[in-house]
């Protein structure tokens, strides 16, 4: 890719330190958002999809974690080498993010108005633009009418209790958007909620970012939301990126041994096909095996495995970290 | 025909809401309105349905957590209503909740919580070791969990122990009330694999309440589809996800996120409901899908659909399906006409 993608994560290892355990969770992962495109971050749970988003978001603390190299690139801005302030005034405004839980991500003594009211004030401070509380008003209305929420004036007044689930979810995803975010992180959107309020959600989501040609970094265990929702997929293991590339590639044929048993662990709506499990259980992170990280499970895994796979592209844009490929060919 | 294991015929369960000075009933919320399935032994009877459908309600009616204010559930043919003695029909019906982590004591250890049941029935020492050794090594786990404590497992494994602690009242019945939808995929696929196993050893009846449509193709043999405390729509599970007949079904449905094209392909084409799930309190009336209904007309406002049969052992709640009218546009009725 020649263009410099609007976010680009390189390299990036994290460790966690606690109590003289050093637990290597991340290990090189790089993955890119271009803008305007909407990319997925899929894997399973401890898989470190969580550690990378909040590295990106600057939501780490310091220690524990412990960035041992890489770097994370927004704009053409290392924003590890960026100073607190610098960063903070990215976070929330240029970049931001749609979290999972409705219930606990909003306070329960605020109305809806005032929460958003804080919000685009902290932002408009951050970019240094000046709004009045008529003005404020105005754009908190704009905002909830674009995630159809009917009579924005009732619902400011509301307090979060009010709303049902797929409500506030609604809520949640007009706060990122209050700044005009450039790149929109939601993760795990909607899985709190039932089925048919989730389709509402995704289909809500691809709407607007799609409207507004955002970027979109969307965070999910769910293979099914991915294929609905992003057009490139990035599928973590055990803190690495082990296959990467456009979505419909990646599905139709995934090339690394443990993204096919993922998909093969999933039931079809259409059914036939048995579902299959993936025998043992994600290493120990403080011990991680030297070289491929799905090796000890891998039903493939030969010698040659017991030191790191680079990634091999595998198709146009497709990569897959493994030495087996010609075993999946 | 043989007897069924068990026979639910027309319940119904309300719940008074209690309020204002002197705690009066205010009205009443109808979690569930005149269900009625049976099912015969070695059956996974699937029960799909989004928060408010009264699937859990109906689970806590069967295993006699609560009793129903209409209707009966026959177990073997016999009514449990009057039977105050949870420890006679316990050994029937067990469970297997949706948590394993807050569904075990973590004070504990895995052979003490599988313990509990055993005692219960009376089991001395010696004979109840043994038993649970037996039910560890039946949920494919290393004979030392016994020692070991909830912490220690893996939520896989806590699942497999709160197996085990069903097993162990040997009940014929089993209700799985979203036994995996805590859990990572590749771990669902092989707690699926191990219940399916057992009902084969066992000879078990599992009635299995999920919200996870795909799984639900994968693992039940005949499923109902709840709606707001009502089964709009049961049949034989490839039937009804092949032919969904009710909107509700239809819609539910097309709303699964899948992973590949051939999957897509079969979804029903059907929009987006819009709105959410009515307040229980608030029954709407006629269908109580109308609200949402793309296809609403005015008969549904009015009055309750009754059941139709659409297939072998299918049946659908829709006015759609008797309406003339409706029969030029219905999606389903119209693929039948033109085979």
């Amino acid at each position: 890719m020649s263009e410099e993608p609007l976010l680009a994560v390189e390299r990036l290892s994290i460790d966690f330190e606690t109590e003289g355990r050093v637990a290597h969770i991340l290990r090189e992962v790089s993955l890119e958002v271009p803008a305007r495109r909407h990319v997925a971050l899929v894997g399973e749970s401890g898989c470190g999809k969580s550690v990378t988003m909040r590295a990106i978001m600057g939501l780490l603390t310091t220690p524990p974690a412990k960035f041992r190299g890489g770097e994370i690139r927004f704009d053409g801005a290392n924003l590890l080498r960026l100073s607190g302030r610098e960063r903070e005034a990215l976070r929330g405004t240029a970049m931001s993010m749609v979290f999972q839980d409705p219930t606990s991500s909003l306070n329960p003594v605020f109305t809806i108005g005032d929460q958003m009211g804080s919000i685009l004030k902290y932002a408009d401070r951050r970019l240094k633009r000046s709004r009045n509380a008529v003005e404020r008003k105005a754009r908190i209305a704009e905002v909830l009418g674009q995630v159809r929420m009917a009579d924005p004036e009732r619902i400011s007044r509301a307090y979060p209790v009010m709303l049902s689930g797929g409500m506030r979810q609604r809520i949640l995803i007009a706060m990122a958007l209050l700044s005009e975010p450039r790149l929109l992180i939601a993760d795990e959107p909607g899985t709190a909620l039932d089925v048919t309020t989730q389709a509402q959600i995704l289909k809500l989501l691809r709407e607007l970012v799609e409207a507004r040609g955002l970027a979109l970094l969307m965070i999910t265990h769910n293979l099914g939301v991915v294929r609905e929702s992003a057009d490139h997929v990035f599928v973590m293991y055990a803190g690495c990126v082990v296959e990467q590339g456009p979505t419909h590639a990646v599905f139709a044929k995934p090339r690394h041994p443990y993204t096919r048993a993922l998909m093969a662990c999933i039931p079809k709506l259409s059914g036939g096909g048995a579902m299959r499990g993936i025998d043992g259980s994600l290493p120990d992170y403080s011990a991680p095996p030297p070289g491929c990280r799905f090796e000890p499970r891998c039903p493939l895994a030969v010698s040659a495995c017991l030191k790191a796979p680079p990634h091999f592209e595998v198709a146009q844009g497709q990569s897959a970290a493994c030495w087996r490929l010609e075993a999946t060919e | 025909m043989s007897e069924p294991l068990i026979d639910i015929v027309g319940v119904s369960k309300a719940f008074p809401i209690r309020g204002g000075l002197f705690g009066g009933s205010r009205g009443e919320v109808r979690a569930v309105n005149d269900v009625s399935f049976r099912l015969d032994r070695g059956e996974v009877f699937g029960l799909a349905g989004e928060s408010g459908s009264g699937k859990s309600t109906i689970a806590r009616m069967i295993l006699g957590l609560e009793a129903p204010t209409a209707g009966a559930i026959l177990i073997e043919g016999r009514d449990f209503a009057d039977e105050r003695d949870w420890r006679k029909r316990s050994p029937v019906v067990q469970m297997v909740f949706q948590n394993p982590g807050s569904s075990l004591n973590p004070r504990r250890s895995v052979g003490d919580s599988i313990a509990v049941p055993l005692a219960a029935r009376g089991l001395e020492r010696p004979a109840r070791r043994r038993r649970i050794a037996e039910l560890i090594e039946q949920v494919q786990l290393p004979a030392n969990f016994a020692e070991r404590y909830p912490y220690e497992l893996s939520g896989g494994q806590k699942q497999r122990v709160a197996i085990a602690r069903a097993l162990a009242a040997e009940p014929k019945l089993i209700v799985l009330d979203e036994p995996t939808s805590a859990l990572d995929v590749s771990v669902q696929a092989k707690i699926i694999e191990l219940l399916d196993e057992l009902r084969l050893r066992l000879g078990l009846t599992y009635i299995f309440i999920s919200h996870d449509l795909s799984l639900m193709r994968a693992f039940a043999n005949r499923v109902g589809v709840l709606y707001l405390g009502r089964l709009i729509e049961t049949g034989p599970t490839d039937a009804l996800f092949e032919r969904p007949a009710h909107p509700y079904t239809r819609a539910l449905l097309s709303a699964v996120p899948v992973v590949s094209d051939e999957e897509e392909a079969l979804k029903p084409r059907e929009p987006t409901v819009e709105g959410e799930i009515p307040n229980p309190a608030n029954m709407p009336t006629g269908c109580v899908f109308h609200p949402r209904c793309p296809h609403v007309m005015a008969t549904c406002r009015a009055q309750i659909p009754g059941p139709d049969q659409v297939g072998p052992e299918h049946i659908a709640n829709c006015h759609l399906l008797r309406s003339s009218d409706a029969r030029a546009t219905h999606p389903l009725l119209l693929q039948e006409s033109r085979q």
